[in-house]
């Protein structure tokens, strides 16, 4: 390899020349950004301004409109189901059943995405919900329904984090748990992606101002 | 496969625990059948005639009821969108659920129809073919069914649309299963209408999966 420089483009997730359209409206477009092994980037803007579109075309839920998205130099459509097994992507919904447990949803969620039998319950202490683990999901509060969307997480391995808003609802004991998840995920190489309006507390995050991208926002 | 057996078994736990939907499929199909003899009269006679006719056309009705939620509940809480994402293909995911609709709606059917057809005078000769009729029929209502569902996901009175959809696409497996029931009272042989029952399975089988699972990364996106 010629230089570090090199080196590191080729080995991060990125996203070159975007641009989004949600039905007639651009919501985004000549967006850029790059993520390197072990890094996290922070979407930053009003609402309304493509973070969470950002996410879903990161996630592979949605085409951009123009541009190109590479994992380690290699483009995402070559190969989409290899980029949905290195992904986990926490969106606004919990993605929880009233009637199943919090063991029991934690544990399909892990087997679904292809683990083994790894021990949830690491999981579930590392969000302090081991003493929920076999309650139903309709009993829990919004913010514990929140962690427990978190906790799959950890329940089984993924490259790569995109998570919107994963802030909403969480007391600041639980924004502290999330972000020790990120640390420890960043420091085995993995990449982050966030978008909040809730300050996380994170070591040497990139920051993507979405508002500088914002087709509908300018005047 | 592992992925496959995991969605098939919380898909018959969520049913099982929530109760109502498989229950009310099979109380809905043996209300609406005890009907017929308070519509039409007590006569053996004639209701021995159309017990086929009314066997499988509520059995086909009962289990479109239940179609509406096969995705509905996925779709709103976003499990859905999560489900997409995982490794497993859609196409597979959509399979498993049919599989898990099947086991909770087709087969109690197939197992109450006999029961119901005692109530409806039906001739002694037809129950086994009834029986397998329906077994072979009630997969490809589910397997069709699903493609309906994921066409009507997030359209306002889904269940209604569902049911415009679904209804025509009913009408080759309702024809032979009938046919089947009648041919054997009859003295002919039904085994041709129940080859092209298990022909219609065959062609639903690998078809409405990819066709479901089409319309439902549109409803994702």
């Amino acid at each position: 390899m010629p230089g570090p420089a090199t080196a590191s483009s080729a080995s991060a997730f990125t996203g070159t020349g975007l641009a989004c359209r949600r039905g007639e409206r651009l919501v985004f477009a000549g967006l850029s950004f790059a993520v390197p092994a072990g890094g996290v980037l922070v979407l930053t803007g009003p609402n309304g301004s493509g973070k969470s579109s950002l996410l879903r075309l990161m996630a592979g839920l949605a085409l951009p409109e123009a541009g190109t998205l590479a994992w380690d130099g290699v483009a995402l459509d070559e190969d989409p189901a290899a980029h949905r097994a290195r992904l986990h992507f926490i969106g606004h919904h919990d993605a929880l059943k009233p009637v199943l447990s919090a063991a029991e949803t934690l544990g399909f969620w892990a087997g679904m995405h292809g683990a083994g039998d790894v021990p949830i319950e690491a999981a579930l202490a590392r969000f302090r919900l081991l003493p929920l683990a076999s309650w139903p999901c309709r009993l829990l509060s919004a913010g514990q329904r929140r962690r427990l969307a978190l906790a799959r997480l950890l329940a089984s391995p993924a490259a790569l984090w995109l998570l919107d808003e994963p802030a909403t609802g969480l007391d600041s004991d639980a924004v502290g748990d999330l972000a020790a998840a990120i640390a420890a995920h960043r420091a085995t190489g993995g990449r982050v992606v966030l978008s909040t309006h809730t300050p996380v507390p994170l070591d040497g995050a990139a920051t993507l101002s979405m508002a500088d991208y914002a087709a509908a926002l300018r005047p | 496969m592992n992925a496959f057996r995991r969605l098939v078994q919380r898909d018959l736990r969520l049913a099982l625990r929530q109760g109502g939907d498989a229950a009310m499929v099979v109380a809905f199909f043996v209300l609406t059948v005890v009907l017929f003899p308070l519509g039409v009269g007590p006569e053996p006679e004639l209701l021995s005639r159309i017990a086929p006719g009314i066997l499988w056309v509520t059995a086909l009705l009962a289990a479109l009821l239940s179609l509406e939620r096969l995705f509905q509940a996925d779709y709103e809480d976003g499990s859905l969108e999560a489900l997409s994402l995982m490794p497993l293909p859609l196409e597979a995911q959509v399979l498993a659920k049919c599989l898990a609709h099947w086991l909770v709606t087709g087969l109690p059917l197939a197992l109450a129809a006999p029961v119901l057809g005692l109530l409806l005078q039906l001739d002694a000769a037809g129950y086994p073919v009834l029986v397998l009729g329906l077994l072979l029929g009630t997969p490809s209502l589910s397997l069709i069914g699903a493609v309906g569902a994921a066409l009507s996901l997030g359209a306002r009175r889904g269940g209604v649309l569902l049911s415009l959809l679904v209804l025509p696409l009913y009408i080759p497996v309702l024809i032979f299963g009938v046919l089947a029931v009648e041919q054997t009272i009859a003295g002919l042989a039904a085994r041709p209408h129940l080859l092209l029952l298990g022909a219609l399975l065959a062609a639903a089988l690998p078809l409405a999966p990819v066709a479901a699972a089409a319309a439902l990364r549109q409803a994702l996106e």
